[in-house]
């Protein structure tokens, strides 16, 4: 069969060859893509079908279809709301926190010089550290008996301030990590920014003897607002989604005072083998991230709009 | 080997002269101790071998899953032996503890044939076992073809052995007669004082015989101690933060985590008048004389921080004071060990247990080769080598613990620690109601805890409101 195909293919004329590759081009240039997006899909419509199922692996003969009884019963779950708001809370905090503090390193650090550059390299060294290491060694810097840090703070009249394994200050704790590591991050993209912004409304401002802060509020910061959403747009899908640090550090304790929803679908999964409600958690957590992305992509493209002065 | 050595050992293995005998012989021959030790688990194989034919699956190649861990290192010191014994080739992956049961849970759940045997603890099969990835043992074991006359399935402790067994049945006894043997242990931990004898003596504390004389102690060593505190106890926020010394006491109370009613439903019993009391004192032996990072604690901190003189004493695993007394530790030989009964009232400990052990997938293609091993890992010899050799601590096997060698290596280092394992045992055995929820409703007890130390939540309130949550999931998992 196969001989006789290719006796056919030998027979065709040039130009009916190329008709053939031609149609079938496209096709196979796009190929690639195709099979990369089935191999996301196919994962993705698996945990859609476990989050619709009553699935706990070690319950095997309860197992069915219970379509959104999983979604439902988080309504009336007070967990899966504290989950939620800590979350959120742990989002807003981080991105917030992590753009102020970047802005302000990359406004200082915006001339070009020896100095700055060696100091901008330098920043970046948290960034090249995996979180979960960052989060162990902020551990130990914090540990009551013999971490440096919790020695500072006796030196400074706070001898009981214990850090993550406290209520009260455990999500101060690890903002704080996360700030550590990811405020670099945001810095080099604000600094990218800030330097290939066009010299022409600066220098016009200079002539004019516009005074500083005015130039930073009407000109620089306008100019840099599609960056900083970019670096906000990353940090919050990625914020939303804490693993590592928190788990490393507290694995969402004390109480449930840390417990994001990626700890607590973790938990769910592997120590309560809850298939079902893991799955659900990550639906809700993949549709709050798609949310977040649409709305910054959006007014991301807005702004880009209006920047070329097509809006 | 030369021909008197070898019938020296010889005649030890098939018992007609004793072990003193055996040592002074061959001492008079010019062989060393280590020496004698290899020679009598060379000549123990070889009389393993006369009896079962053990070359059976000869060929056939195994591959486990173990954990980073004391008891595997013992495995793998003999497992030449076992290749020697049964001409079987054995590999292993082997992953450290953290990720262990992530590990353990993905093979499993995926069906994976890679694995053919592996280290499970026994509250672990209460997941594999109803979800069908592990076998139940009681097949082989009762099969006199596959299982050699020497095992002696009835020499191991018979609360241990027992704690691997469940029919499957939520709230079911375990080591019923319909149970099934999920695991065989390799070894097991009871949970027990380890207190340090050097800060002991010198502040002239007494070791502390209930959880009012505990809670006294504690607070009187924290005074005297300098940058360290009274007793460490875990606090993370897990399942493993209740089974060792929190349910050890809890127990010796006569309190369970949960009831079963005649319908065979379960429904949560911690928030009783006996428990809160109980809850309220370990709540405050937290607040005053734990560390101060105590919701962060697991056994390891626990457990190095025993071992650094960092706290005066810990109530958790005995085998955690084991290797905290070795050498290595700033408090190496100062760590002694004492039975505890919480419950005045009671008139010995009952510790809860925690015990390594091993499994047989479901999804091995060689059974039977794979039982091979898992007898062998698991029998008497086995058992006395990692004992007396290794760091084999605590042997589940009756006959290990009426060693003389190795009682007098435990007691030549280990101040009270065989004495203590002798109080215990009679009433060590896992605690918990085997069911398909433990992990959660134990995480759950554990945050529930935190919230307590922290003053979040009065005791009575935080018991009640926990047992609600539980009857909650208990009810909705139709159990």
């Amino acid at each position: 069969m196969a001989q006789s195909l290719s006796a056919m293919f030998d027979k065709m004329t040039p130009q009916f060859k190329f008709k053939i590759s031609r149609r079938w081009l496209p096709y196979l240039l796009s190929l690639p893509a195709l099979l990369t997006c089935i191999g996301i899909l196919i994962p993705f419509f698996t945990a859609v079908a476990y989050s619709l199922q009553r699935f706990r692996l070690s319950q095997p003969a309860g197992r069915r279809w219970n379509w959104g009884e999983n979604y439902l019963a988080f309504f009336n779950d007070s967990s899966f709301w504290n989950t939620l708001k800590v979350s959120v809370t742990y989002a807003v905090l981080t991105v917030v926190i992590e753009l102020l503090l970047a802005l302000g390193i990359a406004l200082l650090l915006q001339k070009r010089s020896r100095v700055n550059n060696f100091v901008s390299i330098m920043l970046l060294m948290p960034l090249m550290t995996a979180p979960a290491l960052a989060a162990l060694m902020w551990k130990l810097m914090t540990n009551p008996g013999f971490g440096i840090l919790s020695y500072f703070v006796k030196v400074l009249g706070m001898p009981n301030f214990n850090w993550a394994s406290d209520p009260q200050t455990a999500m101060f704790t690890v903002v704080l990590v996360d700030v550590w590591v990811y405020t670099p991050f945001i810095m080099i993209l604000l600094l990218a920014g800030l330097r290939s912004l066009p010299p022409q409304p600066f220098e016009a401002a200079a002539l004019d003897g516009v005074p500083r802060w005015f130039v930073f509020w009407r000109i620089t910061l306008p100019m840099l607002t599609p960056y900083m959403l970019t670096a906000t747009l990353f940090r919050a899908i990625e914020s939303i989604q804490q693993f590592d640090i928190i788990y490393a550090m507290t694995q969402g304790g004390p109480g449930d005072r840390l417990t994001v929803f990626q700890v607590e679908a973790y938990l769910n999964f592997f120590q309560s083998t809850n298939v079902g409600r893991s799955a659900a958690l990550m639906m809700i957590l993949w549709a709050l991230t798609y949310f977040l992305s649409n709305l910054f992509i959006k007014n991301w493209l807005r702004l880009r709009e209006r920047a070329r002065g097509e809006a | 080997m030369y021909e008197k050595e070898k019938d020296l050992v010889d005649a030890f293995v098939r018992g007609t002269i004793s072990r003193r005998s055996l040592i002074k012989s061959l001492g008079a021959l010019g062989v060393t101790a280590g020496t004698a030790g290899m020679l009598v688990n060379m000549a123990t194989t070889n009389a393993m071998a006369a009896d079962f034919d053990w070359m059976k699956h000869k060929g056939t190649k195994l591959k486990l899953l173990l954990n980073k861990h004391p008891y595997a290192d013992a495995m793998i010191a003999n497992i030449e032996n076992f290749k020697k014994l049964t001409g079987i080739e054995v590999a292993y992956d082997i992953f450290p503890e953290d990720v262990y049961f992530d590990k353990v849970t993905a093979a499993l759940s995926s069906k994976s044939t890679e694995y053919d045997a592996f280290m499970s603890g026994a509250y672990m099969t209460w997941t594999y076992g109803p979800a069908g990835w592990i076998d139940d043992l009681n097949q082989y074991i009762k099969d006199p073809a596959k299982t050699n006359p020497m095992y002696a399935f009835g020499d191991f402790l018979p609360g241990v052995i027992k704690s691997c067994a469940w029919n499957g049945v939520p709230g079911g006894a375990l080591g019923s007669a319909d149970a099934k043997q999920w695991c065989i242990p390799l070894a097991y931990e009871q949970n027990n004082l380890t207190y340090n004898k050097r800060i002991f003596d010198a502040n002239k504390l007494k070791v502390p015989k209930n959880i009012d004389e505990l809670l006294d102690t504690a607070k009187a060593a924290k005074a005297v101690m300098k940058d360290g505190y009274g007793i460490g106890v875990r606090g993370s926020r897990s399942w493993a933060t209740i089974h060792p010394g929190f349910l050890s006491g809890y127990s010796n109370f006569e309190q369970k985590d949960l009831n079963k009613d005649a319908k065979g439903k379960l429904t949560a019993a911690m928030n009783t008048p006996v428990s809160k009391e109980y809850h309220k004192k370990w709540v405050k032996m937290i607040q005053e004389s734990g560390a101060p990072d105590w919701s962060t604690h697991t056994w390891y901190q626990v457990g190095t921080d025993v071992g650094a003189g960092k706290s005066a004493m810990m109530f958790d695993a005995d085998i955690l004071g084991y290797f905290m007394n070795g050498e290595g530790n700033k408090e190496a030989g100062n760590l002694a060990f004492s039975g505890f009964s919480a419950n005045p009232a009671a008139k010995a400990p009952t510790p809860n247990i925690w015990i390594w052990a091993m499994a047989m997938s479901s999804f091995s293609k060689q059974k039977d080769a794979t039982w091979y091993f898992l007898q062998w890992v698991t029998g008497p010899e086995h058992d006395l080598f990692g004992a007396q050799k290794m760091n084999l601590v605590n042997p589940a096997r009756a006959s290990v613990w009426a060693d003389g060698a190795f009682r007098d290596k435990m007691t030549k280092s280990y101040a009270g620690y065989v004495e203590m394992h002798d109080t215990s045992a009679p009433g060590a055995s896992i605690k918990f109601t085997p069911q398909p929820l433990f992990f959660d409703l134990t995480t759950e007890w554990a945050s529930t805890l935190q919230k307590m130390v922290a003053k979040e939540v009065p005791v009575d309130e935080g018991l009640d409101k926990l047992a609600e949550s539980v009857n909650k999931q208990l009810a909705d998992a139709g159990l």
